[in-house]
């Protein structure tokens, strides 16, 4: 006997998991964060025309209150020490978005003496966002590709990424 | 009902001890339970109180290491301590820096419209306001010196030659 077909319309019902992840990809709060030309496109996507608010990101100061890190424009070698240090400081579980070609892999500039050619040789990335820059709309589809990612995680079983080799 | 009760225990010690031996069980039970309201209220705030923090500590990650717990300076690492003296002689300077300044940002004003009060044939009355005015400042610039602030060692007097 199932107790599930049983209940009212107005009872949901849902699994830990679930919740959980549907509570964290309702509430991703992004770091105000922005590296080069891709921050001008990354502040209109948090605008009121493409209003990223509608998935529940709002920008946040502190790397202590974000969730997520959006690495918008080009990571010079001597900023990605300190973006791995404000990757380290936020608060688990954390997720990045490389946005625009740059982070992704250093798009026009990857011969450069100065830039760290991908964003992934530094942190762990969960969504690349193709484009230079990617428009709004191209942040906004990324945004809900992580939401995707979020919800299929397992974080009850421990199924979680950890991140190892922080923990130094 | 508790103020009628104490009332009447100041007017008359013994009626009242007579009426309340009369009282019954249920009368007191709704006098305590005026009590009873603030007590179930910490009960169910404390029981809240653990459900929330329960619930924290058993589905929230814990992740702490070295790098996390660095002081959050926007990326950059931090050097030294947070927790170094400054020299209290700072915050005087600081003080009488403010005489020199309210000085500025009072006279400069009066010097652009001051062409204008001399057209009006108000000169001396422009200056003597704004002469008033340094000698106010100034009195608290000669209070200073005369304390011997304007000295970054300042000398106290010894204290037997006070008394």
């Amino acid at each position: 006997m199932s107790l599930l077909n049983t209940l009212p319309d107005y009872v949901l019902t849902t699994k830990t998991d679930e919740l959980i992840n549907w509570m964290r990809k309702s509430s991703l709060w992004y770091m105000l964060f922005g590296l080069a030309c891709c921050a001008i496109e990354l502040m209109h996507t948090g605008g009121p025309r493409s209003d990223i608010e509608r998935f529940g990101a709002t920008p946040r100061a502190s790397a202590r209150q974000s969730d997520l890190m959006i690495i918008a424009g080009t990571l010079t070698l001597k900023m990605a020490l300190r973006t791995r240090l404000l990757y380290d400081q936020m608060p688990d579980p954390k997720y990045i978005i490389s946005m625009g070609s740059c982070s992704n892999c250093g798009g026009l500039f990857q011969l450069a003496y100065s830039v760290c050619d991908g964003v992934d040789k530094v942190l762990p990335v969960d969504v690349y966002v193709p484009g230079c820059p990617p428009r709004p709309e191209a942040l906004t589809e990324g945004l809900l590709k992580l939401q995707d990612k979020i919800m299929s995680e397992r974080w009850l079983a421990r199924e979680r990424r950890t991140d190892q080799a922080a923990q130094s | 009902m508790a103020e009628a009760l104490s009332e009447g225990w100041e007017a008359n010690p013994r009626g009242a001890q007579r009426e309340r031996t009369s009282l019954s069980k249920a009368k007191y039970f709704s006098m305590y339970s005026n009590y009873g309201v603030p007590l179930a209220l910490t009960v169910i705030g404390l029981l809240f109180m653990a459900a929330m923090v329960g619930l924290q500590k058993l589905l929230a990650p814990n992740n702490p290491f070295r790098r996390k717990l660095m002081p959050y300076e926007c990326g950059e690492p931090p050097t030294g301590s947070a927790w170094i003296n400054f020299n209290v002689r700072f915050y005087l300077i600081a003080l009488v820096f403010v005489v020199f300044e309210v000085e500025v940002a009072f006279i400069y004003p009066v010097a652009t419209v001051y062409l204008d009060w001399i057209r009006r044939g108000q000169r001396w009355f422009a200056l003597s306001e704004i002469l008033i005015f340094l000698l106010i400042l100034f009195v608290g610039l000669v209070y200073v010196w005369v304390k011997r602030d304007l000295e970054w060692i300042k000398k106290v007097p010894d204290q037997d030659s006070v008394t």
